[in-house]
C-alpha cells in the first residue's frame, strides 16, 4: 500500500490509528475532525458522516458514503482540503457545501466587497480574528451563504477563488 | 430536417411537431436542492432582477426569461444548473430514494448525475460512469460546483462495468441515459442532423443494447432501470427495450409523467416489438415546448 501515495488514481482511506499512515504527514481521520472544528467550528458529528480519502499526497477528499479502501476510480466524493505545507487549506468547493455550519473565521462581506472577493481580488480590510485562511461570506436572499477561502495577512483578505470560477458579478 | 420525415407515421399533428423543431429552445436551470430551496433561489434571482416561471410538473425548474444575464450570485453559489427540461425526465422517474446504492451508466456532464444526488439527498452510493476523460473532467467540475459529495466516478465502458470497486453488491437502481443520434435536439443544435446516417442509428443501437443489458445485470431482484435517449429512432428506442426484455430478467413498469407525449411504438419498418413497449413514453418537442425525449422504467425481476 506504500505505493499508492504515487498513484494518481488510488484513493487511501485516512487512518483512524496513526501509526498507520503511509507517509509521515499524511493527516488521521481524528485530526482532519479537529481540524475543522477548531478552526471553522464546524462539528465533528457533522462530519461524522462522511469518510475520508487521501489521493496523492495531502489532497483529502469526502465522500457521503464509503467502500473497502484503497479504490482505484477518477473520483470520490469532493475533494475538501490539500494538508501539504504548514497551514491546511479548504477548497472553495468544500467551503461552499459545508461553510453554513462554520462558527469561527468566517469574514462577512458586503454585497461590493463580495463582487471584488469572487472577481479575484485582493482587498484591504480590517479584521481582529485569526490570520490565515477564512472562510468569506456574503449575505444573500435572507442568509449569510459562504463564498469560498481568503487569506487574511496584514490588513488583506487575499482572494483564493481558483481563476476559473471568478466571476464578474 | 427531413431525416425527421421518417417519422410522420408516428406522430399526432406532424406539422406541429416540425415547426416546433425549427424553434429555438426556451432557456431553463434547475434548482440544486443540495444547496438551497426552489424559494430562496426565486428570491435570489428576483434580488438580481430576473424573474422565472417554475416549469407546472417540476417545483425545482424555472424558465429563464429572454436575455437573462448570463453571470448571477445563485449560479455562483451552485444553486442552479442549466439543464434542459425534458432532460430533468429520468432522474424524477427513477426516484431514488436517500441511502440507496445508484449506478449512472452513461454520465457525463453530469445534469443527471447531480439531479440524481439531489433527489438521494446527497447520501448513499452514486457511481456515475463515463469512458472519456474530458467529458469526466465536465462531470467532474459540475458535481464540485453543484455540492455534490455522495458520487463516485469512473472511466470504464459502461458495458464492461465492474462491481469490484464497490463490494460486488448489487445496485437499487441505474440510470442509462444512453448514447443516441440525438435528433430531439435540434432545437438546441440545429446542425445535428447534418451528419445523420442509419448507418450510425443502427450501430449505436448495439451500444445501447449492451449497456442496458449490464445495466438490468447490475441491479438487484425488485429494482429499476430506467432507459433513457435524446432520440425518436425506434431502433434506438422500442427495439432496444425489445431486445433486453428478451435477452434479461425484466419487465417494463407504467409510471406517471405529467407532461404531455404519446406512448412507445410496437410497430416499425416491418419489426413488431413485444406490446408492453407501449409503457414507454415519447416526448415531442410540441406537445410541452421542449426538446425530444424518449423513457422508459424496467423494473427487474432476478
Amino acid at each position: 500500500m506504500n505505493n499508492s501515495e504515487h498513484d494518481g488514481q488510488t484513493f487511501v482511506r485516512l487512518p483512524t490509528d496513526p501509526n498507520d499512515r503511509v507517509h509521515e504527514d499524511q493527516p488521521t481521520r481524528d485530526e482532519l475532525l479537529d481540524w475543522w472544528r477548531d478552526r471553522f467550528g464546524i462539528s465533528r458529528e457533522f462530519l461524522a458522516e462522511f469518510s475520508f480519502w487521501e489521493k496523492g499526497r495531502g489532497k483529502v477528499w469526502a465522500f457521503h458514503a464509503d467502500t473497502e479502501s484503497p479504490v482505484r476510480v477518477e473520483g470520490l466524493g469532493m475533494s475538501v482540503l490539500r494538508t501539504r505545507g504548514d497551514h491546511w487549506k479548504p477548497t472553495t468547493n468544500a467551503v461552499q457545501r459545508f461553510g453554513h455550519r462554520a462558527t469561527e473565521n468566517v469574514i462577512e462581506l458586503t454585497r461590493e466587497r463580495a463582487e471584488a472577493f469572487v472577481a479575484g481580488e485582493d482587498q484591504e480590510i480590517s479584521w481582529d480574528g485569526d490570520w490565515g485562511y477564512l472562510i468569506a461570506a456574503h449575505e444573500l436572499a435572507g442568509d449569510r451563504e459562504p463564498l469560498g477561502v481568503g487569506l487574511y495577512l496584514h490588513g488583506e483578505l487575499r482572494s483564493q477563488i481558483p481563476k476559473g470560477r471568478r466571476r464578474d458579478l | 430536417m427531413e431525416v425527421l420525415d421518417r417519422y410522420e407515421p408516428l406522430i399526432e399533428d406532424f406539422e406541429a411537431f416540425r415547426d416546433a423543431c425549427e424553434r429555438p429552445l426556451p432557456s431553463v436551470v434547475r434548482v440544486n436542492t443540495i444547496k438551497t430551496d426552489p424559494d430562496r433561489a426565486r428570491e435570489a434571482l428576483a434580488e438580481a432582477g430576473i424573474e422565472v416561471d417554475p416549469c407546472e410538473w417540476h417545483p425545482g425548474l424555472f424558465r429563464l426569461p429572454e436575455n437573462q444575464p448570463g453571470a448571477n450570485w445563485p449560479y455562483y453559489h451552485g444553486w442552479l444548473h442549466g439543464q434542459e427540461e425534458v432532460s430533468a425526465v429520468p432522474a424524477t422517474v427513477l426516484d431514488p430514494a436517500p441511502g440507496d446504492r445508484v449506478w449512472d451508466a452513461c454520465a457525463a456532464p453530469g445534469s443527471k448525475t447531480t439531479q440524481l444526488s439531489a433527489l438521494m439527498d446527497d447520501r448513499g452510493l452514486l457511481v456515475a460512469t463515463d469512458n472519456n476523460l474530458g467529458r469526466i473532467s465536465a462531470l467532474r467540475s459540475n458535481a464540485e460546483r453543484l455540492g455534490v459529495t455522495n458520487v463516485a466516478v469512473t472511466r470504464e465502458d459502461a458495458r464492461n462495468h465492474s462491481l469490484k470497486p464497490w463490494e460486488s453488491k448489487d445496485y437499487d437502481a441505474a440510470l442509462v441515459d444512453a448514447p443516441c443520434s440525438c435528433e430531439g435536439t435540434v432545437r438546441k443544435n440545429p446542425d445535428t442532423l447534418d451528419e445523420w446516417t442509419i448507418e450510425h442509428v443502427e450501430g449505436i443501437a448495439g451500444t445501447q443494447k449492451g449497456i442496458l443489458r449490464r445495466a438490468v445485470q447490475a441491479t438487484r431482484e425488485g429494482g429499476h432501470v430506467v432507459y433513457s435517449t435524446c432520440t425518436f429512432a425506434p431502433e434506438e428506442n422500442e427495439a432496444v427495450l425489445d431486445h433486453v426484455l428478451d435477452a434479461e430478467p425484466c419487465h417494463l413498469v407504467e409510471y406517471d409523467l405529467p407532461l404531455d407525449h404519446a406512448t412507445g411504438v410496437t410497430e416499425w419498418d416491418g419489426e413488431r416489438f413485444d406490446e408492453s413497449v407501449r409503457r414507454a413514453k415519447r416526448i415531442y418537442p410540441h406537445h410541452n415546448d421542449t426538446g425530444g425525449f424518449f423513457c422508459a422504467k424496467l423494473e427487474v425481476t432476478g
